[in-house]
């Protein structure tokens, strides 16, 4: 089971395998070889990236459902398990439309800029002890970059399609971004603090007898809220909301480009939720106290969904904030209480 | 320093949230409204002019289409100014049932502002929320007279059927749970702070000007105004129900009239209950040979009331001539019937006054003082238009 | 070398990334049908014929926003390493730190007080 998950195991593994055959076959092995055990592992990762933001779409189609005295869908396999995939086959064979005064070129590139950084962020994320694809010793700070890499593509998207809705979008979703990135990051200073290194494994190692969430209750809600905005989530959607710019940022995209702003998003809430356990919740261990029942990945997925489901919950409750409310918000209200928790740890940490 | 652009957008036509085919130009600086110019007619089918070509009793199916969400309201306004021009007397009974299916009605038509008011604002729960309970409505108009949306509940003189025990009892029971399903809705809206944020100080209107642009129903009540027809004007049998009129905090903003409207479906729901005590036995229809049709009984039995029978559905009636104007409180607020009567079976001129419409002229001054986009949707919501009436 | 080996894999995901979008491109470019014509390719505007271009020049409102962030975000990146090292240097650490983020903040409550942090 561990060696099936250790992907540089998997890739030691599958490279062993191939030089055999090579040898068989009189192929100069090493570079080639490694090439595809490369590319296998990479095939894994990209199919655990898109399955699972097809899940994560259904649940989150599912548990509104049941949130709302209704079924969700249920007509395309039982319980309705596969219309997700049924909507990527229709999305795959929708017609290509680029409007005829857009520009075409960062119009044909923007999704590739928000599909990108979301994949990007999978390299960090800690599923179990000696499962990680590269246990980066940047890792938080990587994450922060790397997270607002995404917006580029959101206000590329905005900005091209020559519609005034996705300009608005566009211009908003930078707005947010500046408001936003800030209280995330500072928020996770505090765990920083307490962790005193950068490394994902080394954060999740110092949290073996407490969760942060104890000891930096504060951040841990000021990073759910920051965390919230960064991912374009209800209440703070106004990028695309609906109901005031019709689809915001991707009024004009449709068919399989739609469809990647749609699977970068989900990839994207898988993430933050996977920080999010992993900095506040204790990634991989469990419960301090109590034995280790269940195996670290299952820890791990667990809480991250218990995240995603906090997501879904915050999504079908809110209504959405307004832009001005919206910067107001982050600036008067999540900044100076991002400071505030700075200064309590700092000040507890130097007195303890 | 280059110079700075309005930014002109169409909101509709097809737009997820201005209620039906209105169409706004909207002047933004940035985000925020400089300028809204409504524009009105995508829906227009010349209602006023098709009852010029119709009988009275054939112009009742067509009200069905003014405000679409509260058909019963629009019957009832127009079987009153036809009763009122041809000086009927309607039973107290029939006006009870009156009475009883308008106010559901306007719970119907409320529900359904509620539900897209807050799918507008981005909380999409409430919205199924309110359809569930807008669906044991309507299965009660479907009991009462076949059809869910199109009613033609009533009939010049009186009401076809009566409320029977079964749909009474149906009734009771959607009263006794109602309120609770209030509830739910306000736990989810009422005290949420980004509800509030949302909707206080959001297209503000003074009662001043509400009076000026004359509005009415719960948007000039939410100005504190204390105007209701019912109260003002009784008409059926308001006039012995109790009921109370809600005004709001006295600001004027969008939360104002959201609470008009939260507290409205409470008295409605009161009135019903009291409805169901005060009312009397006794006839249905008003005891009028001239515009009444005789009972189906008689058209298959005797030969002079067939002959009777086609001759009402064939030519209609003759009210006498003369000017006639009936008001009611519909859900959005007063719906009036101007009828001029020149002898025949047709009216000579008809001219509904529809709330909508008048309500509607408040929209640009309710976008002044900085609003934001998102504010006007918020504002296209709280007025609480159906284009079906305004376009007619 | 270890390092990088390790940002091998960044480059690697960031062409997995891309490869997700053009497999994707090039499947449906594949598979869809193309019946292209004038209507379908103007903006979307509600159904009407777009009124002016949507590349004006306007106030987008939140400029002094975007100047205030970059220099609070280059704090966060001040901050990062300092709160790494934070438990071995201690007091003296936390005192200079806090002198610095004080000075920080008496600029953002200065902004706050001059009315900027508002959607003007």
């Amino acid at each position: 089971m561990q060696l099936l998950f250790d992907t540089q195991q998997l890739v030691n593994n599958i490279q062993h395998w191939l030089a055999g055959t090579c040898e068989l076959y009189h192929l100069p092995p090493c570079l080639v070889v490694t090439c595809i055990a490369i590319a296998v592992a990479l095939a894994l990762i990209g199919g655990f990236i898109s399955v699972n933001a097809m899940m994560v779409v259904l649940a989150e189609r599912k548990i509104a459902g049941y949130m709302q005295d209704r079924l969700g869908p249920m007509r395309v396999g039982p319980y309705g398990i596969l219309q997700t995939a049924a909507d990527a086959v229709k999305l795959l064979l929708k017609e290509n439309i680029v409007p005829k005064i857009a520009d075409k070129w960062v119009f044909f590139l923007a999704p590739v800029v928000v599909m990108s950084p979301a994949v990007m962020a999978y390299v960090v994320l800690p599923w179990s002890p000696g499962l990680i694809v590269c246990d980066l010793n940047l890792g938080v700070v990587y994450l922060m970059a790397v997270g607002s890499i995404g917006v580029i593509g959101i206000i590329m998207a905005g900005w091209s399609s020559g519609n005034k809705y996705s300009l608005l979008g566009g211009i908003r979703s930078s707005a947010q971004i500046v408001s936003y990135e800030l209280a995330m990051s500072l928020a996770v200073i505090g765990v920083l603090m307490l962790a005193g290194s950068l490394k994902m494994s080394d954060i999740i190692g110092a949290q073996q007898d407490c969760w942060y969430i104890i000891k930096q209750p504060l951040a841990f809600i000021l990073f759910i809220i920051a965390a919230t905005a960064e991912c374009n989530r209800a209440p703070f959607d106004l990028p695309e909301a609906e109901s005031e710019l019709i689809a915001g940022f991707h009024t004009e995209y449709g068919g399989i480009k739609f469809a990647m702003f749609f699977l970068a998003e989900y990839a994207n809430m898988f993430v933050a939720s996977a920080v999010c356990a992993t900095l506040f919740l204790g990634g991989w261990n469990g419960i301090p106290g109590l034995p280790m029942i269940l195996p670290p990945i299952v820890w791990f997925l667990l809480k991250t969904y218990l995240i995603v489901f906090l997501f879904i919950w915050f999504r079908w409750t809110y209504p959405r904030i307004r832009v001005d409310q919206l910067m107001g918000f982050g600036w008067k209200v999540l900044l100076p209480l991002a400071f505030l928790n700075i200064g309590l740890t700092g000040l507890v940490m130097v007195l303890i | 320093m280059s110079e700075v652009q309005e930014l002109i957008v169409n909101m509709g036509p097809q737009h997820p949230s201005t209620h039906g085919v209105l169409r706004l130009i909207v002047h933004l600086d940035g985000e925020v409204v400089t300028r809204v110019i409504p524009d009105l007619g995508y829906l227009h089918r010349g209602l006023e002019k098709l009852a010029e070509n119709k009988t009275y009793a054939q112009f009742l199916p067509v009200t069905d289409r003014l405000d679409y969400l509260a058909a019963i309201s629009n019957n009832l306004a127009y079987c009153l100014a036809v009763e009122k021009l041809l000086g009927l007397d309607v039973p107290k009974r029939a006006s009870y049932i009156r009475v009883i299916l308008a106010e559901l009605t306007r719970i119907v038509s409320h529900l359904v502002w509620l539900a897209t008011h807050a799918l507008d604002l981005g909380a999409f729960t409430p919205f199924l929320y309110c359809f569930r309970e807008r669906e044991l409505l309507l299965d009660i108009f479907e009991m009462y007279c076949g059809s869910r949306l199109t009613t033609t509940a009533f009939r010049i003189g009186g009401v076809p059927k009566d409320i029977d025990s079964q749909i009474k009892q149906k009734i009771e029971e959607f009263v006794k749970i109602f309120p609770s399903k209030m509830n739910e809705y306000e736990a989810l809206l009422t005290n949420n702070k980004i509800w509030l944020e949302r909707t206080m100080n959001v297209g503000i209107i003074s009662a001043e000007d509400a009076i000026n642009y004359s509005l009415s129903g719960p948007c000039v009540r939410g100005s504190g105004v204390e105007w209701d027809i019912r109260r003002a004007e009784p008409y059926c049998v308001y006039n012995e129900l109790d009921f109370d009129i809600p005004t709001g905090r006295g600001v004027g903003d969008t939360y104002d009239r959201y609470l008009v409207r939260l507290e409205e479906m409470r008295q409605s729901n009161r009135m019903i209950k009291q409805a169901f005590e005060k009312m009397p036995e006794g006839n249905l229809m008003a005891d009028d040979p001239r515009v009444v049709p005789p009972t189906r009984d008689n058209v298959q039995t005797r030969i002079e009331s067939l002959i009777h029978h086609f001759h009402i559905m064939a030519e209609g009636f003759n009210p006498p001539v003369g000017e006639v104007y009936q008001a009611i409180e519909a859900p959005k607020g007063e719906l009036g019937f101007y009828i001029i009567s020149d002898g025949s079976p047709k009216p000579y001129r008809m001219k509904i006054r529809v709330p909508s419409f008048a309500n509607l002229q408040a929209i640009e001054k309710m976008c002044e003082n900085g609003m934001m986009l998102a504010d006007v949707v918020a504002i296209i919501g709280t007025l609480d238009i159906v284009l079906g009436e305004i376009d007619r | 070398m270890k390092l990088l080996a390790d940002y091998m894999w960044v480059v690697l995901f960031m062409g997995l990334g891309m490869l997700f979008v053009f497999g994707g491109y090039i499947t449906s470019w594949l598979i869809r049908p193309s019946k292209p014509s004038s209507k379908k390719l103007f903006t979307y505007e509600c159904g009407e014929v777009p009124v002016g271009s949507s590349w004006v020049q306007f106030n987008i409102r939140y400029y002094l926003f975007a100047l205030i962030f970059v220099i609070f975000d280059v704090e966060v990146a001040f901050l990062f390493p300092w709160a790494v090292v934070f438990k071995e240097l201690g007091l003296v650490a936390f005192v200079e730190m806090m002198i610095f983020m004080a000075i920080l903040l008496v600029g953002l409550l200065y902004a706050w007080r001059k009315g900027i942090l508002k959607w003007m």
